[in-house]
């Protein structure tokens, strides 16, 4: 563990490799996970999307937070990025509306 | 009214970083916000055509997955490779960076080298962009998968790239285009990647550009702003390998 001394006004923080590991461990195990469940197939189609990218939301929050280093940044840095990259992915979701109306009317 | 005159060499004579950090680091993140945007319209584009086309091909057999899981596994250890070199760098351990980011290479290069083998073999099986022969009233699937992972791919190259230039610096062009020649060379003229392949020359264009024009030794804030595209590469496949893979596996 050292601590990490950059520019005047740049956050700070200690390191340590284990963390590392630990996070590249689950990953690999969540992974397992969707695989053996996909190959299984233990859940219907739709509940398996919802499933599979729930578990996908989990690894990559794990990704953004230590290895990205998300987590050490300050507060200010956290909320602007994931909240503009939350909303703007969110709004993406109205497009569903319309590959419903597609799969029960057929295209109009 | 008295000028003043700014103190540029004084140290704290500009007040300290809105989000503080520094602001390179800054810079490639509004970077992958911008980049995310691309990936997540073509991944909901994707998820639309799969939601409106209840006969969606299923092609992914059992070799397909193993070979996406690999290809998996490789891009979850190039991240941990990519952040102990980060940490490495931070320690101004030289030796250590440059031994991890050439781990972190080998496996960037490896998942390359998988997909352009899963493309070759999809192909083979007579998959193109506007047909493919598992479900011919979907000719959709191949367009989408293509974009996708292809999309994917350059920016996995890009960034294997982008690891040797602050890895190696000058010594990585003539490395990338013996890559190249030989990439070249030995891939059958039939093969997509026999053109494909060109990006590398392209990518060695542009590296030995910024090479010459601002020739530096990389210091800790260029290895961790370029384990962040690394990372991000990283985190658009953990939405690719089950929206794409997965939930079009063929199980017999």
């Amino acid at each position: 563990m050292h601590d990490v001394a950059l520019k005047p006004g740049v956050a700070v923080h200690e390191e340590s490799r284990t963390p590392y590991y630990f996070v590249w461990v689950a990953l690999l195990i969540l992974t397992g996970i969707e695989v053996v469940l996909t190959y299984n197939q233990v859940f219907a189609p739709v509940r398996m999307l919802e499933v599979l990218m729930g578990l996908s939301v989990i690894k990559s929050a794990m990704i953004i937070a230590y290895f990205m280093h998300l987590k050490f940044e300050i507060a200010r840095m956290k909320w602007v990025l994931m909240v503009a990259l939350v909303v703007c992915l969110t709004l993406m979701f109205v497009f569903f509306a319309d590959a419903f109306r597609i799969l029960s009317l057929g295209v109009r | 009214m008295a000028d003043v005159a700014v103190q540029h060499s004084m140290t704290d004579a500009y007040e300290p970083s809105l989000f503080g950090t520094y602001s390179k680091k800054i810079g490639m993140w509004l970077f992958l916000l911008s980049d995310s945007l691309t990936f997540g319209a073509l991944l909901f584009a994707y998820s639309y055509g799969r939601v409106s086309t209840p006969n969606w091909p299923m092609p992914f057999g059992k070799s397909s997955i193993v070979n996406a899981t690999i290809m998996t596994v490789c891009l979850l250890s190039s991240s941990l490779t990519m952040v102990l070199g980060v940490l490495a760098s931070k320690k101004g351990d030289h030796k250590a960076t440059v031994k991890w980011l050439l781990a972190t290479m080998f496996f960037g290069a490896l998942f390359v080298v998988l997909h352009a083998k899963e493309w070759s073999g999809l192909i083979t099986e007579g998959l193109r962009p506007f047909s493919n022969p598992w479900a011919k009233d979907v000719p959709q699937f191949g367009g989408t998968f293509f974009t996708l992972t292809g999309m994917h791919m350059l920016h996995v190259t890009i960034g294997v790239c982008y690891l040797g230039v602050v890895a190696l610096r000058k010594k990585w062009i003539p490395i990338l285009l013996g890559i190249w020649l030989l990439g070249w060379l030995l891939t059958p003229a039939t093969n997509v990647f026999h053109i494909g392949i060109h990006v590398l020359l392209l990518v060695a264009v542009v590296s030995a550009v910024i090479l010459v024009l601002k020739p530096k030794v990389y210091d800790a804030h260029d290895v961790e702003i370029a384990g962040l595209y690394w990372h991000f590469v990283d985190l658009v496949w953990m939405f690719i390998f089950p929206l794409v893979y997965l939930m079009s596996t063929k199980v017999v």
